[in-house]
């Protein structure tokens, strides 16, 4: 079976700077995997990557076995296959919630106004923001906020979705409706690739973890292993932080 | 321990507040008296001031002319409505050329910068000179002499220029990440444009945009140096024949007509965008 998602040795360097030195990966269908380490250690980029935002600069990207990434080919198409979620939610300020969710599955996918309007209340009385369709983004809280975002990555029915930090930017009391969500989308069987710094949510959830850390894929494992018992030194010191670093907050 | 007696009640400070107040109000109507009534005792009793009156404030002269007048304001307002819209296209235009970073555009890039640089760098008034005698003198077919349309042109050019600089800061004010956004959604990026980023760049820069719309409003009177009988251009025609200025002072009173309800309307508008903007600012992350 082929993965949703592959990539082989992606790189990507700004300037000097390489962030990505090499990446190795593979989502396979209604698999949900988890990438952890430091800021700065190449998650986001690693997203944007794949959704086609940055530009790699050596390797592949496949989505369903079909390269996505070759040079001068259209972005388009590949992004309409792929939902990203941001850990500013980026939600367009000048239009309601429901404009929001709607946007893309209007113009880039071509569903009929009627019949996106409708999947996007479905989608929001399931996300327990029935009624807010009409509201402004800034009405809402941040976990509300985010909750749409989803949503509205959600409704042009991606192959897999992207989630990027996504709770980073919420007040602690809003993380778990958030979580609640992606949640549900993982026992429906949605296809994510997770850079999050919330490792019990991580643990618990994950069916695999991507440890990086300097642009690598240090250590990949199951979370049981990842968490308990990893393999690299690396590893070890970057959860002994956070713990320590959870313990004086 | 027993409680104090209190040492002032709420009614002692809404006595003082009151009194503060009627005190400020005292003092700004008086100020305003003095002012107002001091300029006007001024003028009044100044030397010239009858025959200044009989030359601006002349009721009969006001009544023959006024109805002509007014007749050439309509053609004023005309004018300003289509130009302003005009002005808003070409302006939208060359703002996009200049913000959107397609390689394909790089030539008319170059030109947009020009045309900004040269047409914001002549004074109106030559432009409005130049395109109405200059263009009508190439005697090419198709090319419209008409002088209302030659100065509509004029201005639309000068004007386009203006706008379209305020509309790029509009553009450039609106941040990457959301056109970052509608690209993920698989919007193409013309879309992204049209869909996300242009509606927000135009809502934050209307305020400076009626602003210059307000001034296109006063300049269609240079209009009247190709001819048509425009308000200004009536008012002179009245003012050298009856040899009165009081033509001249209804054209400004009807110019201000116009003027000042913009001027409020971008106040309002001015306003409201700080609060919007205050708003704006949850958006963000923590």
């Amino acid at each position: 079976m082929t993965a949703v998602l592959e990539l082989r040795g992606v790189t990507k360097a700004y300037g000097d700077n390489e962030v990505l030195r090499g990446i190795d990966l593979a989502v396979g269908e209604h698999e949900a995997i988890a990438l952890i380490g430091a800021s700065g250690s190449g998650k986001s980029t690693l997203l944007r990557c794949i959704d086609l935002l940055e530009e790699i600069d050596d390797g592949d990207i496949l989505l369903d076995g079909e390269p996505i990434t070759v040079p001068g080919r259209d972005p388009v198409p590949a992004r309409r296959r792929l939902g990203l979620v941001f850990q500013a939610y980026n939600l367009f300020p000048h239009r309601n919630v429901i404009d929001n969710i709607t946007l893309g599955a209007i113009r880039a996918h071509g569903m009929a106004r009627g019949e996106a309007v409708e999947a996007g209340h479905a989608i929001l009385d399931r996300f327990g923001l029935s009624g807010r369709g009409a509201d402004y983004p800034d009405r809402l809280s941040g976990g509300q906020q985010q909750r749409v975002a989803i949503a509205r990555a959600l409704l042009t029915r991606p192959r897999a979705l992207l989630l990027d930090e996504v709770t980073s930017a919420l007040d602690p009391e809003l993380v778990g409706e958030v979580l609640q969500v992606i949640r549900e989308l993982k026992a429906e069987g949605m296809t994510m690739l997770i850079a999050t710094h919330e490792m019990g949510f991580a643990r618990d959830f994950a069916d695999q973890v991507c440890f990086l850390e300097g642009g690598r894929i240090l250590e990949r494992g199951v979370p049981e292993q990842i968490f308990t018992a990893p393999e690299r030194e690396e590893t070890r010191r970057f959860l002994a932080r956070l713990l320590t670093g959870d313990r004086a907050g | 321990m027993s409680a104090l007696p209190p040492l002032t009640t709420k009614a002692d400070r809404a006595r003082e507040h009151r009194r503060r107040s009627q005190r400020a109000i005292t003092i700004s109507a008086i100020s305003t008296i003095v002012v107002i009534g001091g300029l006007v005792t001024y003028v009044l009793t100044s030397p010239g001031w009858p025959t200044v009156r009989a030359d601006f404030f002349s009721w009969s002269v006001f009544r023959s002319s006024f109805g002509s007048v007014l007749s050439g304001f309509w053609l004023d307002v005309k004018l300003f409505l289509v130009v302003e819209v005009a002005v808003l296209i070409l302006g939208l235009i060359i703002a996009l050329i200049r913000t959107v970073n397609a390689p394909i555009l790089f030539p008319l890039r170059v030109l947009a910068v020009i045309y900004v640089d040269v047409m914001r760098g002549i004074p109106t008034i030559l432009l409005v000179y130049i395109i109405g005698f200059a263009v009508p003198a190439l005697d090419l077919s198709g090319v419209p002499t008409n002088p209302v349309v030659l100065g509509g042109i004029a201005l639309a050019l000068c004007y386009s220029a203006y706008v379209s600089e305020v509309l790029r800061a509009g553009l450039e004010s609106i941040h990457p990440s959301q056109a970052g956004a509608a690209l993920a959604l698989g919007l193409t990026p013309a879309q992204a444009l049209r869909f996300v980023v242009v509606p927000q760049a135009v809502r934050r820069v209307i305020p400076p945009l009626i602003n210059d719309f307000l001034a296109l409003q006063k300049d269609v009177a240079l209009v009247s140096i190709l001819g048509p009988e425009e308000a200004f251009r009536v008012a002179q025609i009245f003012a050298a024949s009856q040899f009165n200025y009081t033509p001249l002072l209804s054209a400004a009173a009807l110019y201000l007509c116009v003027t000042i309800p913009t001027t409020r309307l971008v106040d309002r508008l001015q306003a409201r965008s700080r609060r919007e903007r205050g708003g704006v600012l949850v958006l963000g992350p923590r």
